[in-house]
């Protein structure tokens, strides 16, 4: 292992990696694209209009901040750690994925490009991307996985009320990486004039940064807020990851406190040793799609293998490659949760908090219900309930028997 | 000298501009697929792109997406495309022809760039294309295959503007493939005076020859594209015309090389009958 740096919060270097991980894997027609967004989006960081105009929408159109909530049952029923549930659920539009949406739409605005593409898994991101466009009046285009689209109905019916095109996608497993791959088929053919909003902290750089950086303002709200309710950082942080963009956002400006353990739960499948999984650092090792070098799932050759999980969100073989990198760091734990305890906790939450979660973060409650009974009562232990579980009712019905 | 730059060497004694055939190794079935590389050259290839399979093809239209799944289907490796060029060097006596590995990284990188650079190189490999490795990546393939004597082709773009081209042609050899249009391979054309403009402004920043490609179908294609590049690209054409020789299960009928190599030769024909303007 690498002798830890001063900080974990400086990365990527200027070619965009994080160690070994990240970098700028693209065909070379979107190389000079690639590096004018890089431009741009460094310009519109440092422009405080920007940066005002981003926090606008965020408070009055999505609903920031979002409570941090003590889920009091939960955690009398787990006996140990006190668990604090970040809202993300309820922000506009249902997840986390707002927050990096409207930043960069807002981008997109600013550059002058007409057209906006999106990929989208489990339909929250692409939702997402079809509101703003919406809001901003601009033509959008969601691929998606045809999977995907037929178990994710209720949000392929909201992206097209929103005036967005959804394009289900047949090649491969129809799921969210050939989403991913047809977006970037379209991107280089249109690249001119199209932005492409990547969902998550995955792609070339300068994207695995910019999401994250859009997505820090969940982490930033919990420091606040824990501190007016409890005087002190948390001591555990939870989140789900797919390719990993909530889990960034809460995980990153905690990164340099010593003190915070920090879990990430990647999605299980079936479990981890029979191969029907989506846990990428788990069960992966490193290799170069969708633009970076990170963990992904794939066989001996280097070609990509299915992903599995109940969670369309998280039903992808890679992982954004800071993630990566704080693995290999070994200042994150990465593990996993099974499609089954994701439904015992999806159903568990329901219960006992009358909250419907996403599926996504089910699988961090999931973990969170192994691990806060170890832990003890003082322990505050805050995890990101990143999407809320409306999208999700009919896949569970299904799993559970139940008729809608 | 490689056999790549005397391949283009070659060309211009001839006063010719060159054929670069793509198919992808394995597709339909690995014997097929033998049976197409080995008569690519005397159908009028002057050079060739072995496509390595990936399941992940993000620069590639439907035709050359379905052409790597066949493949795949019908068990292609890296190994057995080794395999597929030592046989060709060796049963053919061709050791003309340059052949190029084209696909996405990381095949290579999996394998690890030095054992594949060295890997390639003794099975007869001429050198790379490797679509999702621009310059800013390159450094870690370049050494191995420099010293392995494999060429590293370079794609440039209508997007690569004047400013950008120096730190692109720095790691290319060999020759540089003009991708004609923005877009997937297979799907849109370049006009005429697009590639005629956009050579020449190549030509002001490099000696390597440019090859032009994506969207060449028709003889008449490659063929305006020939009075102006060093060579003509043609790939998904090329595969399509392999599926069309499949019956409904997937399976060659008869005649499919023969059908696949008369193509070759009506697109070299095209070639071959132009003049260099």
């Amino acid at each position: 292992m690498a002798i830890s740096p001063n900080s974990f919060r400086t990365g990527p270097d200027e070619r965009g990696h994080f160690g070994l991980f990240g970098g700028r894997y693209v065909a070379e027609t979107l190389m000079p694209l690639i590096l004018d967004l890089e431009k741009a989006y460094g310009e519109a960081k440092a422009d405080p209009q920007f940066q005002g105009e981003l926090n606008y929408l965020l408070a009055h159109y999505a609903g920031r901040p979002s409570p941090l909530y003590f889920a009091e049952r939960l955690t009398k029923h787990l006996g140990g750690a006190k668990i604090y549930f970040k809202r993300d659920e309820l922000n506009h539009t249902g997840s986390h994925k707002i927050n990096n949406v409207l930043g960069q739409v807002l981008l997109a605005k600013r550059m002058g490009k007409t057209r906006v593409i999106a990929e989208t898994g489990a339909g929250q991101h692409g939702v997402a991307t079809a509101t703003a466009c919406a809001l901003f009046d601009i033509p959008c285009v969601v691929f998606m996985g045809s999977v995907d689209v037929a178990r994710q109905a209720p949000n392929v019916f909201r992206m097209k009320m929103l005036g967005a095109e959804v394009r289900p996608v047949t090649a491969g497993s129809s799921t969210l990486k050939d989403a991913m791959n047809e977006a970037l088929r379209d991107w280089v053919a249109t690249c001119e004039t199209t932005f492409y909003c990547i969902g998550t902290v995955a792609g070339p750089h300068p994207y695995p940064a910019m999401v994250r950086d859009f997505q820090c303002v969940i982490g930033n709200e919990v420091r606040k807020q824990i501190m007016e309710m409890e005087g002190r950082l948390p001591d555990t942080l939870v989140a789900c990851i797919g390719g990993g963009s909530n889990a960034m956002g809460l995980f990153h400006p905690f990164l340099d406190d010593k003190g915070v353990r920090i879990v990430g739960v990647e999605a299980g499948g079936k479990g981890v040793e029979t191969g029907e999984h989506a846990a990428s650092l788990t069960g992966g090792r490193p290799g170069v799609l969708h633009g970076n070098r990170t963990y992904l799932l794939q066989d001996k050759e280097g070609q990509i293998t299915e992903a599995h999980s109940i969670s369309a969100g998280l039903d992808y073989p890679g992982i954004g490659p800071e993630h990566s990198w704080l693995k290999e760091q070994g200042r994150v734990e990465y593990v996993s949760a099974t499609d089954d305890e994701a439904l015992a906790a999806f159903q568990l939450l329901c219960k006992l908090e009358g909250i419907i979660p996403a599926l996504e973060p089910a699988h961090a409650l999931a973990h969170v219900t192994k691990l806060a009974p170890k832990l003890p009562k003082d322990n505050l232990l805050v995890m990101n309930l990143c999407g809320r579980g409306d999208k999700d009712v009919f896949a569970v019905a299904e799993r559970l028997g139940m008729q809608v | 000298m490689s056999r790549i730059t005397k391949r283009f060497e070659k060309l211009k004694a001839d006063k010719r501009a060159g054929l670069v055939i793509y198919i992808s190794a394995g597709d339909p079935d690995l014997a097929s697929s033998y049976e197409i590389l080995k008569g690519l050259p005397a159908a009028g290839a002057d050079v060739i792109e072995l496509g390595m399979p990936f399941t992940d093809p993000m620069a590639d239209g439907p035709s050359v997406q379905a052409a790597g799944q066949r493949a795949l289907k019908a068990g292609i490796t890296v190994d057995a495309t080794f395999d597929m060029v030592r046989r060709f060097r060796r049963e053919t006596g061709d050791g003309d022809t340059p052949i190029l590995l084209m696909g996405y990284y990381n095949l290579v990188y999996q394998r690890g760039a030095e054992r594949f650079c060295k890997a390639a190189a003794a099975a007869g490999v001429d050198g790379f294309i490797l679509v999702d490795l621009p310059p800013e990546e390159a450094d870690e393939l370049k050494p191995h295959a420099t010293a392995h004597g494999l060429d590293t082709v370079l794609l440039t773009a209508p997007t690569t503007d004047d400013k950008r081209l120096p730190a692109v042609l720095k790691y290319a050899s060999g020759f540089v493939y003009f991708v004609s249009v923005l877009g997937i391979t297979g799907t849109k054309s370049a006009t005429e005076d697009a590639v005629r403009s956009h050579v020449a402004r190549l030509k002001r920043h490099t000696k390597l020859p440019i090859a032009v490609g994506f969207g060449i179908r028709t003889p008449e294609q490659a063929a305006a594209v020939a009075r102006h590049a060093d060579a003509a690209v043609v790939g998904s054409a090329i595969v399509d015309r392999v599926k069309a020789g499949l019956d409904p299960s997937g399976k060659p009928k008869p005649g499919l090389t023969a059908g696949v190599l008369a193509d070759v030769t009506a697109l070299a024909a095209g070639v071959r009958g132009t003049v260099k303007a």
